[in-house]
């Protein structure tokens, strides 16, 4: 069983002083405990996406929506951000821009003051929440001397500590070193597959959403161009080849060796799929030769 | 002289007493790739600050073209040494593309028959003659990186020190950020090339300088590199996919060493059933 957590019907955007429209009729249905990824050149509208599932689109930017978002079944035209914070958690890709206090404990307290959670209430979740991305025994360090990842994992925590059923994340990773992209991913499963949160991931690692999601959505100048599992999204390279997106390195191997006359049964989109792929390709391939 | 870029003990001390990089010896030959690879806070930066003049030693010695940069400014260096940011915005000031081109051979003094070969050579290669008199900051981010690029080669230093390229673009940027390698790699210019994008280094980079801690921990080339498994832990890098594939299957099948390249990959599995 499966039921939707948001819905964008017609969702059409665009911000002041443009002359194309962002966003142009997007149809999206995203089911509670799913993890999906929305990948696109840049450009391609991912972000106001992103943006719009929380409220900040509209409300927060200058420009002109039509079509609707509903999340939970609220219509984000009718809601504030901050109601929607209960259901959406949002980080960025740069985690700067979003820590602002002196220590950790604070940083994890700002937001839930701001939305009125009482101080015992706070003592419970903000352990929790710190606990979940790894960085208890840290309350007391300032955000500006935790590592890249560190610091966008208190950016998680502090969505978290709101409860979200949602958690958007875009581009979480850009900024981040090898070390920090592996954390922040690593929690962000973590959470999906333990606490059944649903995940909506903004990125451009396609090796990595392979591993990961369980749906794709591929954006390009505003529309949703293909949608499907990571096996029909990443093996129909011809399409992605029309936006401009790479398959990942092992789905490019089997596809390389298709066009010189091999052939397999399904291009492999995981490194663990392609170990078993070529494997017993080539077990095969011995035999019969 | 073949070693281009040369540090002989080199240690960075920041005023706050902490060392960034502590005993550093280097050798770059002219016309290399060198790849500086490890996390943030490891000293890459700090490291590749020192080949422009933008920091001195605090001790030991850097030498650019057989010129010792301590006794140098920025500016004298920026005809041997360019460096490109991995935030353009660091780097772009001028109120259009053509002026941000301009900008650099103008202080070298070239003439204006100079300066418009250059410009328009670059704006060539770089495809930006549609976007010339743009106001840079109004641009894209991916396109202002290329832009900041841009802005380096039509100075046409000999060593070109790129932090980040790829970081911010998506797969069409960072087919034009490979494009310019090449480019590089024919003209033999030498390269410094910070970056976490393995799969650039594996395709491009002659040889990769592992950074840990604030000291260099491992030269290799990249075959060499991303086969030492204990190095890639230790350092908590990764390898490429088509290079952990290649690993993986080594065991099983394939018997010539791992390959790096999604190309190279392929062959070696067409090699295995020939």
């Amino acid at each position: 069983m499966t039921s939707e957590i948001i819905r964008i019907e017609n969702l059409t955007y665009q911000y002041a002083h443009t002359d194309k429209p962002a966003l142009v009729d997007i149809n999206l249905s995203i089911n509670k405990g799913e993890y999906l990824a929305i990948i696109g050149p840049c450009g391609a509208g991912k972000t106001t996406i992103a943006l719009s599932l929380n409220g900040i689109v509209p409300h927060m930017t200058v420009g002109e929506m039509r079509g609707k978002v509903f999340v939970e079944g609220i219509d984000t035209t009718q809601s504030q951000v901050r109601d929607l914070a209960h259901i959406v958690g949002m980080v960025f890709d740069n985690p700067e821009y979003q820590l602002s206090q002196s220590t950790v404990l604070s940083e994890m307290a700002i937001g839930l003051e701001n939305i009125g959670v009482p101080r015992d209430e706070m003592l419970v979740r903000i352990p929790e929440a710190l606990q979940i991305v790894g960085l208890s025994g840290l309350e007391e360090r300032s955000p500006l001397e935790l590592s890249g990842g560190q610091q966008q994992r208190l950016a998680i925590a502090a969505a978290l500590s709101m409860h979200p059923k949602v958690l958007v994340l875009d581009e979480p990773t850009s900024n981040l070193d090898p070390m920090g992209k592996e954390e922040v991913f690593s929690v962000a499963a973590q959470l999906n597959r333990e606490k059944q949160m649903t995940v909506v991931i903004v990125e451009h690692e396609v090796e990595v959403i392979a591993d990961y999601a369980d749906r794709v959505v591929v954006l390009d100048q505003g529309q949703i161009v293909n949608s499907g599992n990571v096996n029909e999204i990443f093996t129909d390279i011809d399409s992605l080849d029309r936006v401009g997106i790479r398959p990942p390195q092992v789905t490019a191997i089997a596809s390389g060796l298709e066009k010189r006359g091999y052939h397999f049964k399904d291009l492999p989109v995981t490194l663990d799929g392609a170990d078993d792929t070529f494997s017993e390709w080539l077990k095969q391939d011995k035999v019969s030769a | 002289m073949s070693n281009i870029i040369e540090c002989s003990n080199l240690s960075h001390v920041y005023p706050t007493g902490l060392p960034a990089i502590k005993a550093i010896n280097l050798k770059v030959n002219s016309g290399e790739i060198v790849a500086i690879l490890g996390q943030n806070g490891s000293g890459k930066t700090t490291l590749v600050k020192h080949f422009n003049g933008l920091l001195k030693p605090t001790s030991g010695k850097v030498s650019i073209n057989g010129i010792d940069t301590a006794k140098q400014t920025v500016f004298n260096l920026s005809s041997h040494a360019g460096y490109v940011f991995q935030n353009p915005n660091h780097q772009l000031f001028s109120t259009s593309v053509l002026a941000e081109l301009q900008f650099g051979p103008k202080n070298q003094g070239l003439t204006d028959d100079e300066i418009e070969v250059r410009v328009k050579e670059t704006a060539d290669f770089f495809q930006l003659h549609s976007i010339i008199n743009e106001h840079p900051l109004r641009l894209s981010f991916p396109l202002r990186k290329i832009v900041a690029m841009a802005s380096i080669y039509a100075m046409q230093p000999s060593i070109f020190i790129l932090d980040e390229p790829t970081t911010g673009q998506d797969h069409g940027g960072a087919e034009k950020v490979r494009k310019f390698l090449r480019k590089l790699k024919d003209d033999e210019k030498t390269v410094i090339l910070v970056t976490h994008d393995m799969p650039l280094v594996a395709e491009i980079a002659d040889r990769v300088i592992a950074m840990w801690s604030s000291e260099i921990i491992r030269t290799a080339n990249p075959r060499e590199f991303f086969f030492d498994l204990k190095t890639m832990e230790k350092t908590k890098l990764q390898q490429p996919q088509a290079t952990a594939l290649s690993h993986r299957l080594q065991k099983k099948v394939l018997n010539d060493g791992i390959t790096l390249t999604v190309q190279e990959t392929i062959n070696a599995l067409e090699k295995v059933l020939n």
